[in-house]
């Protein structure tokens, strides 16, 4: 019990304290649980990074669900996603609460007006740095142009055809070229 | 049901964002647009918020729907639906599916994911970059002169100080300027 509750607090401060998502997380957790509390090696850190990359969802509540269960089990894993969730849901709920007061503030409005070029931006920039990182070979160059202009496409005409369909189509051509080529053999 | 509706919509994004918060955005504007829980003005000023704010931006971002549409509860099931993925993925992945990673099959279709999930934030970002700059095919001077700025002040930091300028500092510099350049 004074285990949960010490994953729960850690978590809950890892929350509270990391800005800008994901990657300022991964060293946080780091900081936390495998220099000062010791309940990771720095090893298991490692590859957990490389799964939470990899698989869907946040990568603070993969990074929790790992710490939690590598210590207590699901109680665990349970007790330090809570914790991590906790200070954003109650930040946030205060925030919707009082944002549209705040936006009808005149040099709020003008802040945002700049805020909103300022995120396109920086979704942008995300985009280019991925696109940087990959592999420089026929197949995935292809998937990553036709899901651009897909994407580009569906925007600017407003046509209906989401962006899970867009991973779906990727995931099966790029596992059927898998396959053809004679992998899994 | 307006409960069950946050739930499905945001397991959606629970389930298929790869990439960290940023492949998580074009999927959650899919879904509260569709629904029309939000309109993209408002998804873009939740982005800067839940930027600025602790915690992971897909739970801030699906909190907020949330909260908006349907009270705490309401926020409390959104939350729940975008983590519970993640959640169970790394309960296998720990205790039973400990070489899930490496299966050769698994590997090729994320060859597949991860080039499409470029592409897709890629064209989200060019796509709200062009919506404020170009609104209706009309060139909007004053979004387009900021969105300049802004790509100059990103390449002069990287060039001079050798320095990546973080989200929340991009979010801040940007404000400013909104406040120097609507102001007027």
């Amino acid at each position: 019990m004074k285990l949960l509750l010490e994953l729960f607090l850690t978590f809950a401060k890892i929350g509270l304290f990391t800005f800008g998502g994901g990657y300022a997380m991964i060293s946080v957790v780091e900081d936390n649980c495998v220099e000062r509390k010791k309940w990771i090696t720095h090893e298991e850190m490692l590859n957990m990074t490389v799964v939470a990359e990899s698989t869907p969802g946040p990568i603070a509540i993969n990074a929790a669900t790992y710490v939690g269960f590598q210590r207590a089990g699901v109680p665990g894993a349970a007790a330090a996603t809570i914790g991590v969730v906790l200070p954003s849901f109650v930040i946030i709920y205060a925030v919707s609460l009082f944002l549209d007061r705040f936006l009808e503030l005149a040099i709020i409005a003008n802040a945002f007006q700049g805020i909103k070029v300022g995120v396109g931006i920086l979704i942008f920039r995300t985009g280019l740095n991925m696109a940087k990182k990959l592999r420089r070979e026929p197949l995935p160059m292809v998937i990553f142009l036709c899901a651009f202009l897909c994407l580009l496409a569906i925007e600017i005409f407003s046509l209906r055809f989401s962006s899970i369909a867009l991973l779906l189509i990727a995931a099966v051509v790029s596992l059927a070229v898998f396959l053809w080529k004679g992998g899994g053999r | 049901m307006i409960y069950l509706e946050l739930f499905f919509g945001f397991l959606k994004v629970g389930c298929f964002s790869f990439g960290g918060a940023y492949g998580a955005i074009p999927l959650i504007r899919d879904v509260v647009l569709d629904y029309g829980w939000m309109t993209d003005e408002q998804l873009t000023y939740m982005i800067a918020v839940s930027e600025s704010t602790p915690g992971p931006i897909m739970v801030n971002l699906a909190s907020y729907a949330g909260f908006t549409q349907a009270g705490i509860l309401g926020g409390l099931v959104s939350t729940l639906a975008v983590i519970l993925p993640a959640f169970f993925i790394i309960l296998l992945i720990s205790s039973l599916l400990k070489t899930f990673m490496k299966n050769p099959f698994v590997q090729a279709a994320f060859q597949g994911l991860i080039p499409c999930i470029t592409g897709i934030i890629l064209a989200t970002g060019g796509y709200m970059i062009l919506e404020h700059a170009l609104p209706q095919w009309r060139p909007d001077l004053p979004a387009i002169a900021l969105a300049l700025l802004l790509t100059a002040i990103l390449i002069l930091a990287k060039k001079f100080w050798k320095k990546r300028v973080s989200p929340i500092s991009l979010i801040g510099i940007s404000a400013v300027l909104g406040i120097i350049v609507y102001g007027w």
